[in-house]
């Protein structure tokens, strides 16, 4: 099955670390992503620039609204994912526990649907009749 | 059709059911980890056995008999919801083996596997129990929801959205490597566990839905111990429900009054089941790893010996006590030991000892705090205090015959 592993993490904490601490956090990714290709899990995996540089839209009333921001404020934002493929839930926690993140923020484990609307039956994803 | 082989086969329909029901539905969820369809398709199936049986006698092998339909309507029903290729994997995961799988007489048993899965830490803490339940034990919602003091159409939910995880997350069914068992054969201990603690508060067995609980929990312990004999804490669960089943008959009088232990008579108890529990608690101790099951098995061993023999052990007790606080830090556990500590360094010292409301409320609304509290309250000679908290020990207190025991000591109080 395919999971998708999304960092939530503090961006306010990464400017107050110091140099060394930066490149020894980055290290740890790095080995961490190493292993997850070694073992051919990886599918992909891409970080996320802050949210300082996202922007919500929306269409209301036929009018686009487009806010500064993202759409939830929360204490720990997005900052990157995973997309591994492995047997099962307890493979892919295991994956999840072993990033660097799980040891500051938190790790979201959750399946990914195979394929897209463009290649799947949209009707096994309705409703039956 | 005739009404002698239409009870027959209902007879080995039920008793297929009993025996069997979780075996069959472990079996056929393994390998899709879809639950409710393995649900649907076993229910399908019985009722097939019931028209199918009267007219053509009872097959020499139900079970493989109930399998081998329920495989068939599963597919059928899958072939109904999925109308793409991807189908066609599913249907033939499902098929495989169709036949020489049933061809064996033994199914093999994934029941523990599949209580691994119900038992997830990914899985709700609170609705473990009640999924192991219904899908290994084959209990409805309806049933479920009553022991567990919920609404029927709530706990129902609460059950499908569970069984949506498993199969949505893909919640594997297999039993933890030997690594993260013991961490993970904890979640599954304690959903037993609080099975028979929703049975266990029942002592009359008046409510039958209760009941019951005790000795689906008994079943399941027996379960994990047959599965994996070599696991203290299991043993330790399995002694633990033995010995407060074994009393179970001396915790009511012929009036259907309440008898607290020390007022019990012991040829009241089963001694066959307290024999187990002692030989099992043994054979745990010589696995060299305590844990809080074992710890309560132990105090139930202990309160038993004292009985036995006559003479008082309250230093042990209070000893397991405080070793059970170590593990649990459970505010329940800080109030018998303030019991016991009230027979060794009397009400005074006990009083001391309780757990303070400041640093949990919960115990504001828990019944056993304020009747201890009272209890030792009346033994200090305070009274006044003691009648207050009799109070409101009685007013949440929900079972009629412990009312009734609790307002006949607040009335035997000096006025």
């Amino acid at each position: 099955m395919k999971y998708i592993l999304m960092d939530y993490v503090q961006e306010a904490g990464w400017p107050q670390l110091t140099r060394d601490e930066q490149i020894h956090w980055l290290g740890a990714y790095k080995a961490y992503m190493e292993a997850m290709t070694k073992a051919g899990v990886l599918k992909d995996s891409r970080g996320l620039e802050p949210t300082s540089a996202t922007t919500t839209v929306r269409v209301r009333n036929e009018k686009t609204q487009v806010l500064d921001g993202p759409f939830a404020d929360s204490k720990e934002q997005l900052g990157g994912f995973h997309i591994i493929e492995v047997a099962d839930l307890d493979a892919a926690i295991t994956w999840a526990a072993r990033s660097p993140t799980a040891l500051h923020g938190v790790v979201e484990v959750r399946p990914v649907i195979e394929g897209t609307w463009l290649t799947r039956n949209i009707l096994d994803f309705v409703k039956p009749e | 059709m005739n009404s002698e082989g239409d009870s027959e086969a209902r007879g080995t329909a039920e008793a297929v059911a009993r025996r069997s029901y979780g075996k069959l539905v472990a079996f056929l969820a393994a390998r899709t980890r879809d639950v409710a369809a393995a649900e649907d398709a076993l229910s399908e199936a019985f009722a097939a056995a019931l028209a199918d049986w009267p007219r053509n006698g009872c097959p020499s092998n139900p079970e493989a008999w109930l399998l081998t339909v329920a495989r068939r309507k599963a597919i059928d029903m899958h072939r109904g919801r999925l109308r793409h290729e991807t189908a066609g994997e599913q249907l033939r995961v499902m098929a495989e083996g169709l036949d020489t799988a049933v061809a064996e007489s033994e199914i093999p048993d994934q029941r523990l596997a599949l209580m691994f899965a119900c038992a997830h830490p990914a899985i709700d803490a609170g609705i473990r129990a009640p999924l192991i339940l219904q899908v290994v034990l084959g209990l409805d919602a309806a049933m479920i929801a009553s022991a567990f003091l919920t609404s029927s159409a709530a706990m129902g939910k609460r059950l499908v959205r569970a069984k949506d995880k498993i199969r949505q997350a893909g919640v594997p069914f297999r039993v933890p490597e030997r690594e993260e068992l013991p961490s993970r054969l904890d979640t599954v201990l304690e959903s037993i566990y609080a099975a028979f603690a929703q049975g266990w508060s029942d002592p009359g067995g008046t409510d039958v839905v209760r009941r019951d609980l005790t000795e689906e929990s008994l079943f399941l312990s027996r379960l994990v111990v047959e599965m994996l004999p070599q696991e203290p804490e299991a043993l330790g669960l399995l002694a633990l429900v033995l010995h407060a089943e074994a009393r179970r008959g001396a915790r009511r009088n012929t009036d259907g009054d309440y008898v607290p232990l020390a007022e019990q008579d012991p040829a009241l108890w089963n001694w066959q089941m307290i024999e187990e529990a002692e030989a099992l608690l043994l054979r745990a101790s010589t696995l060299g790893s305590i844990g809080r099951y074992q710890l309560e098995a132990a105090l139930q061993s202990a309160h038993v010996s004292r009985r036995r023999t006559g003479r008082a052990n309250w230093a042990e007790v209070v000893q397991l006590y405080d070793a059970l606080w170590a593990v649990s830090l459970s505010p329940v556990v800080a109030i018998n030991r303030a019991v016991a500590i009230a027979e060794l360094h009397g009400p005074k010292a006990a009083l001391a000892a309780m757990p303070e409301i400041a640093a949990d409320p919960r115990l504001l609304e828990y019944q056993p705090y304020w009747a201890a509290h009272a209890e030792l309250l009346a033994k200090a000679g305070a009274n006044d205090e003691a009648r207050q908290a009799y109070d409101i020990a009685i007013g949440l207190e929900r079972d009629v015959a412990v009312r009734r025991f609790l307002e006949q000591r607040q009335s035997a109080l000096p006025r």
